[in-house]
């Protein structure tokens, strides 16, 4: 059974997205629960997958039975293995929060084609993270794709303009690094990551490695926009129904950003000649990105671009990480990235609940908001102070990582970069809370709060406490095995 | 001058590409962009393609009897690998085709043009 898990967690997800789209003829309320079912079972199994490598070490899975280096192979590792279980666990949670919203939301005939949507988007996502092999991995980001571009389009009015820009920026995405995996197979002849591993040791450093290197940075960047490639994102996610970004922001940019880091220091490494050039373009760009992303954050009227505007601001900080190419860095790069899973879960859940009772996204009905609805509040409360980088919680540890990491590599733009947009981010967080709890209300309560929104806000907030709380035993027995085999450091 | 020329298929597909991604960045009108988007992801297929093959290459099928007999070298037989990778990567393209033909029919329905600016234009005043 435990030999099987790394296909169980991307299998599951597929079958199920079939029998919801199937059985949602027969009955309607059913869809919903076998979407529960199924990113229930994914968790669990991702958990388990994450224990067992944690104890035993790296899992290989073979595709029908067929050897690595020809057949495709499913590696899961200590970091793959954290990111699945974040990805799944967030998965769940939101999946288990919004089912009166999207009642509400979207006509009931669409209702089994969105969780069918929703199922086929948590398996192209875990089969993203657990994949070995970089052909498989494009199929399964454009599988992840497909599902976002359909889901946008279900918004409201502008929302299909803005899910064809977005499938436009996503294909050119999909296909630089289609490109750039063209290239990697030329010089290698292939596919397999581990093996491209070994095989790059004995190739001497040519243009075409390099023009394959920055195609596959380029592609990537693109689904997880980074700073001059993000103009799909604050779009899509704003004209998309609410439930649809709670889904996809914590989850579709950061399995991007797993991939970038899997690209620049599992396949490639830092000690690559043409990648330093490329880290520190990639830190200015990040240092620029930081900087645009939070001033856009601030002017914003509508809560939702607002925050999509921080999540972009987060993904700059991975960015920023990534760039400073030293041992803290990287850690927090990681810590980052799972860290962010949860922290944007905690936001985009508060909005979606925010949005459902008062159907309604500019930041001045959020006034009173603490006396109204405690619960949302809490949300808000919890992952904005995570987001800023307040002690206990999750967002300090990570932003402390990569601060060290940034002195450690001497990049002291990237240092002045991580603090002052942190500044400038706890000013909208500090805009809307004190929205949320110094004012008075003046709008009427529409709904009340479903309670599968509190379970779900509870449980985001403590492990957002509980994150920060492991902080360090997670960079002990999941980060630092990892980089330790990556024999760079 | 025969050393730039050796490798035609890279400059083909390179022109390709190009002309993919200038239609792409210059056409405000939807469907064009659509038309060079697809344009630009047919380039990387042939450049795939193009990858594989091999001059008097045969197609890789071996007989079923007498295998034993011949002696099997590399360079006799095209590499069929890129080409079935194409196989997945051209279900990929059409699947874009078809929920970007998808999205354009919503767009026409919701603003009665396909002209990008002016979508812009009126999304900017309501």
């Amino acid at each position: 059974m435990n030999e099987q898990l790394p296909a169980l967690v991307v299998i599951i997800p597929l079958l199920f997205s079939f029998i919801i789209y199937l059985i949602g003829f027969i009955e309607k309320r059913a869809p919903y629960f076998m979407l529960l079912i199924s990113s229930a079972l994914t968790s669990l199994f991702s958990w388990k997958l994450l224990i067992r490598v944690i104890r035993k070490g790296s899992l290989s899975y073979h595709i029908g039975g067929w050897e690595p280096p020809w057949g495709i192979e499913y590696r899961v590792d200590h970091l793959n293995g954290i990111v699945a279980f974040a990805v799944s666990f967030v998965a769940f949670l939101v999946v288990l929060s919004f089912k009166e919203r999207v009642e509400r939301e979207v006509d009931p005939p669409r209702w089994s084609q969105l969780y069918a949507l929703f199922s086929l988007q948590l398996c192209g996502l875990l089969g993203i993270t657990v994949t070995g092999d970089v052909f498989n991995l494009y199929v399964l980001l454009e599988i992840a794709s497909f599902s976002a571009y359909s889901m946008v389009a279900i918004g409201k009015r502008g929302a299909e303009f803005s899910a064809l820009r977005y499938l436009i920026f996503g294909t050119i995405g999909a296909c630089c690094y289609l490109l750039g995996v063209g290239h990697l197979y030329i010089l290698t002849g292939s596919l397999n990551m581990v093996d491209i591993v070994n095989l790059l040791k004995s190739i001497p450093d040519s243009s075409a490695l390099r023009v394959g290197l920055c195609l596959l940075v380029i592609g990537i960047g693109i689904k997880m926009a980074l700073f001059p490639l993000h103009t799909w994102l604050p779009d899509a996610y704003s004209h998309a129904p609410s439930t649809v970004s709670a889904f996809l922001a914590p989850l579709g940019t950061k399995v991007a950003g797993y991939v970038l880091l899997r690209i620049l220091f599992g396949i490639f490494n830092p000690s690559f000649p043409s990648e330093k050039v490329l880290l520190e373009v990639l830190g200015w760009m990040a240092f620029m990105g930081a900087f645009f992303f939070s001033f856009m954050a601030i002017i914003q009227r509508e809560l939702r671009r607002a925050f999509s505007y921080l999540l972009l601001n987060e993904i700059s900080f991975l960015g920023m990480g990534i760039a400073s190419g030293t041992l803290d860095g990287l850690r927090g790069a990681i810590l980052h990235l799972i860290n962010d899973v949860f922290m944007m879960g905690c936001l985009f859940t508060s909005l979606c609940a925010f949005i459902h009772q008062f159907e309604k996204e500019d930041f001045k009905y959020l006034e009173g908001l603490g006396l109204l609805s405690p619960w949302v509040s809490l949300g808000f409360l919890m992952g904005g102070l995570s987001v800023i980088g307040i002690p206990p919680f999750c967002g300090f540890f990570s932003k402390w990582y990569l601060i060290l990491g940034t002195i450690q590599g001497k990049k002291w733009h990237l240092l002045v970069g991580i603090l002052v947009s942190s500044l400038i981010n706890a000013i909208l967080i500090f805009k809307v809370l004190e929205k949320i709890y110094l004012r008075h209300p003046h709008v009427e309560l529409l709904k009340k709060l479903p309670f599968t929104f509190l379970i779900s806000l509870l449980i985001l907030s403590i492990s957002l406490l509980a994150l920060g709380g492991l902080a360090s035993r997670i960079v002990k027995m999941v980060i630092d095995p990892w980089i330790v085999t990556l024999g760079g450091f | 001058m025969y050393e730039l020329l050796k490798h035609y298929n890279y400059w083909l597909y390179a022109l390709i590409l190009a002309v993919g991604l200038y239609g792409m960045m210059s056409k405000s009108n939807l469907m064009k962009k659509l038309i060079a988007m697809s344009i630009f992801q047919w380039a990387i297929i042939y450049y795939f393609i193009s990858i594989g093959a091999k001059k008097g290459g045969n197609i890789p099928i071996f007989p079923e009897h007498g295998i034993e007999k011949l002696t099997i070298r590399a360079h006799d037989y095209v590499n069929p690998l890129p080409h079935v990778l194409m196989l997945t990567a051209i279900v990929v393209g059409v699947a874009t085709t078809g929920i970007a033909l998808a999205l354009l029919i919503k767009i026409w329905h919701n603003w009665n043009t396909l002209e990008e600016d002016e979508i812009l234009e009126r999304m900017r005043n309501e």
